[in-house]
C-alpha cells in the first residue's frame, strides 16, 4: 500500500514535469520578488547597520532563503480540495481504498519535491549570482535544515487541507482561502521577519503554527538562531504537525457526515 | 448470501434557503436559515448474489444517493445497510476493496496520465498481485478491444472508449459487486450494446452481482431481471421486467394496411361486439387497439374475415411507455388502477 501513496509522489512530480513551462516563468518570478524586497530593505536600512537583530547580509539571505523555501513548501491543496468537493469529484476519492488526505499530501509533497528540484536549486543560484546572499557553509546546517523545510511542508499542506475541507461547511470558501494565503505569508515572515512586528503582535505570532513555516527554520539558516537551539525548533515544528491533526482529523469526520455530493 | 441488504434507508441533506431580495441577503449573511430535505425516505430491498438488478426512476428520484450510501460515499441518517457484508461507511477503507463503481459522468481515471499508468496506480491501491493482474487486465482488455488505447493520456480518448476503460478500472481488483451509475449515458448504440454483452457474460461466468441506474431502459431490458422503480424517494416498484410488462402494459396495437379506401365505419361494425379501438392513420391504414382481455386472434379474424389487407404490424406497448405513465402517475399502484379503469 505504501508504494500506491509512493506512486501519487511520483505521478504528480511527472505531471509537474509535463507542464513544466508554468514554472520557468515562476523562477523569473520569485527572483523579481527577492530584488524587490532586497532594495527595499536596503532603502530601510539606509546608513544602519542592525535593525531588529538583523545585520544587511544577514537580512539579504533571510529573504532569499525565505522565498525559496516558500517556492518548495507552497501547494495548492487547499484549492484541490475545495475543487473536488464542489464539483463533487471527491465522490471517486471516496470508493478508493485508501486515505483521502493521506493521497493529497503525497500530491503536494509531488509537487513540493518538482519545485525543489527544478526551481529552487536553481532559483537559488541564480539568486547567488546577482545578490550578495551568503549561504551557510557547514553541512550540517544544511542537513539540520532540510528536516525543517521539511516540516515546513508539512505544517504549510496541513493548514491548506483545513482551508479546503471548509468547502464541505459553506458553499464558497474562496474568500477563506486568499485570507489564509495572505496570512501564511505575513505571519510566516516571508514578507517582513517576525522580529520587526510590534512586541504584542510577536507575542501572538508565538501562539501561532505559522511562525514554525518560515521564521524559525530562516534565522536557524542564516545563523541568527544557533546551531544549539536548532533541536527545539525542529521539536516545536513536530509540536504543531501534531497538534494539527487533530482538527483536521474531527473536521474530516464530520464532514464524512455531511458530505453531500454535488451534481446528484 | 445477500449481496445488498437494505433496511428503511433514509437520507436527509440540510439545504441552505436563501431569502429574497437585498434585505434577505443581509439577513442570510448573519444568520442562515436551513431546510431539510429528504432524498431517500425509509426505503428497503434486498438483492442475492449473481443478481443483475435495475435501479431506475426519474431525475432526482434518490438513485444516485442511494448508490452513494450503498457505495460508503454518504452517511445515511437513517436504516440499516449492509453490503457484502460490511456496514459500508463505517468500514470504507475495507469495504471498497470488494466493490467495483463506474459513474458515468464521473472520470474515476486520472486525466493527464497514460491509461495503464491509471491501471498501475489502481493496481497499487488495491494491492493486487502483479501476475493476477496482468492475467484479469489481458482478459479485460482483449474482452473490451482496449489494446491500442493503453498508452493513450485519458483525455485523448472517446467517451465510448473511455468508459470502456472505466469499466476496466473498476474491475482490476475483481469486486463480487459492481456499481453502475448511469453507465451508458451519451455512448453511441454500438458501443452500448458491447458493455452490455460484456456485463452479461461477467455476470454469467464470475457470477458478479450488478447494480445499476440508467435512464435508458434498452440497458434494463438486455441486463436486468429484476427492476426497483423509485419515485421521490420512495420505491414504487420491485420485482420482474417482465411482470412490470403484462401488468401495466395495457394492450397491443395492431396496424392494418388495406388494399382500398376502408372507412372507419366499415371498420368499427366489423369489430362490433368486443372491447376494442380504432384510429385512422391515412386513408389506407388505421390502427386496432386491443386491451389484454381481448384476444388477439379473435380481433384479428374479424378484421381479416371483413376486409381486404394487405399487411399486418404488431406493436407491443413498449417498456419506454410503461415506465412513463408510473413516472406521470407518480406510482406504480396508480398506473395499475388506471389501467384497470380505461
Amino acid at each position: 500500500m505504501m508504494s500506491a501513496y509512493f506512486d501519487f509522489i511520483r505521478i504528480r512530480f511527472l505531471m509537474m514535469l509535463a507542464y513544466r513551462v508554468n514554472y520557468y516563468s515562476g523562477i523569473i518570478i520569485y527572483a523579481i520578488n527577492i530584488g524587490a524586497y532586497y532594495f527595499l530593505w536596503q532603502a530601510i536600512y539606509g546608513s544602519q547597520d542592525t535593525l531588529a537583530g538583523f545585520t544587511v547580509a544577514q537580512m539579504t539571505t533571510y529573504i532569499a532563503v525565505s522565498w525559496m523555501a516558500r517556492a518548495f513548501y507552497f501547494n495548492n491543496l487547499d484549492r484541490e480540495i475545495a475543487n473536488e468537493i464542489r464539483d463533487g469529484s471527491v465522490a471517486v476519492q471516496l470508493i478508493r481504498p485508501y486515505n483521502y488526505l493521506f493521497v493529497k499530501m503525497m500530491q503536494g509533497f509531488g509537487e513540493g519535491l518538482f519545485r525543489l528540484l527544478l526551481f529552487m536549486v536553481p532559483g537559488l543560484f541564480i539568486v547567488c549570482l546577482i545578490f550578495p546572499v551568503s549561504l551557510p557553509t557547514d553541512p550540517k546546517v544544511w542537513l539540520i535544515y532540510l528536516v525543517m523545510l521539511f516540516l515546513s511542508f508539512l505544517i504549510n499542506s496541513q493548514i491548506n487541507i483545513m482551508t479546503g475541507l471548509f468547502a464541505f461547511f459553506v458553499e464558497n470558501n474562496e474568500g477563506m482561502m486568499r485570507m489564509k494565503r495572505v496570512m501564511v505569508d505575513l505571519f510566516s515572515g516571508v514578507v517582513v521577519p517576525i522580529a520587526f512586528f510590534p512586541g504584542w503582535l510577536s507575542g501572538i505570532m508565538e501562539w501561532l503554527p505559522f511562525q514554525a513555516i518560515t521564521y524559525l527554520p530562516s534565522s536557524f539558516f542564516t545563523g541568527r538562531t544557533p546551531l544549539e537551539e536548532a533541536g527545539s525548533v525542529i521539536l516545536l515544528q513536530l509540536f504543531w504537525f501534531l497538534l494539527l491533526l487533530i482538527p483536521i482529523w474531527l473536521t474530516w469526520r464530520s464532514a464524512r457526515k455531511r458530505l453531500f455530493v454535488q451534481g446528484g | 448470501m445477500l449481496a445488498i441488504d437494505v433496511k428503511d434507508l433514509r437520507k436527509e441533506f440540510r439545504v441552505q434557503k436563501n431569502r429574497e431580495g437585498l434585505s434577505g441577503a443581509l439577513k442570510d449573511l448573519f444568520k442562515r436559515e436551513y431546510r431539510e430535505v429528504r432524498a431517500v425516505k425509509d426505503i428497503s430491498f434486498q438483492i442475492p448474489q449473481g443478481e443483475i438488478c435495475g435501479y431506475i426512476g426519474e431525475n432526482g428520484a434518490g438513485k444516485s444517493t442511494t448508490i452513494k450510501m450503498l457505495t460508503g460515499i454518504l452517511v445515511p441518517t437513517a436504516g440499516e445497510l449492509k453490503v457484502n457484508g460490511y456496514v459500508p461507511y463505517k468500514d470504507r477503507e475495507k469495504f471498497v476493496n470488494g466493490i467495483g463503481v463506474v459513474f458515468g459522468q464521473r472520470s474515476q481515471l486520472w486525466w493527464d496520465i497514460g491509461v495503464i499508468e491509471s491501471f498501475q496506480l489502481l493496481r497499487k491501491v488495491y494491492r493486487v498481485p502483479e501476475a493476477d493482474f496482468r492475467k484479469r487486465l489481458n482478459n479485460l482488455v482483449e474482452r473490451l478491444e482496449l489494446g491500442d488505447l493503453l498508452n493513450r493520456p485519458v483525455r485523448k480518448l472517446s467517451l465510448g472508449q473511455r468508459m470502456r476503460c472505466e469499466l476496466v478500472a473498476s474491475l482490476l481488483h475483481n469486486p463480487s459487486i459492481l456499481f453502475l451509475d448511469e453507465p451508458t449515458i451519451g455512448l453511441d448504440i454500438v458501443v452500448k450494446t458491447e458493455i452490455r454483452d460484456f456485463l452479461m457474460q461477467m455476470n454469467r461466468e464470475e457470477g458478479t452481482t450488478i447494480l445499476l441506474t440508467t435512464h435508458d431502459l434498452q440497458d434494463i431490458e438486455a441486463l436486468c431481471s429484476r427492476v426497483i422503480m423509485l419515485d421521490d424517494g420512495r420505491v414504487i416498484y420491485d420485482g420482474g421486467l417482465d411482470e412490470l410488462k403484462t401488468k401495466w402494459s395495457k394492450g397491443r396495437e395492431i396496424q392494418f394496411q388495406f388494399a382500398n379506401q376502408t372507412p372507419i365505419a366499415k371498420l368499427k361494425q366489423l369489430t362490433e361486439g368486443i372491447n376494442v379501438g380504432w384510429t385512422i392513420e391515412n386513408d389506407v391504414t388505421a390502427k386496432l387497439f386491443v386491451p389484454h382481455e381481448v384476444s388477439v386472434s379473435e380481433a384479428m379474424a374479424r378484421v381479416v374475415g371483413g376486409a381486404d389487407i394487405r399487411d399486418i404490424k404488431i406493436f407491443e406497448t413498449n417498456t419506454d411507455e410503461i415506465v412513463r405513465g408510473i413516472y406521470q402517475s407518480g406510482s406504480a399502484d396508480v398506473a395499475k388502477k388506471e389501467v384497470a379503469t380505461s
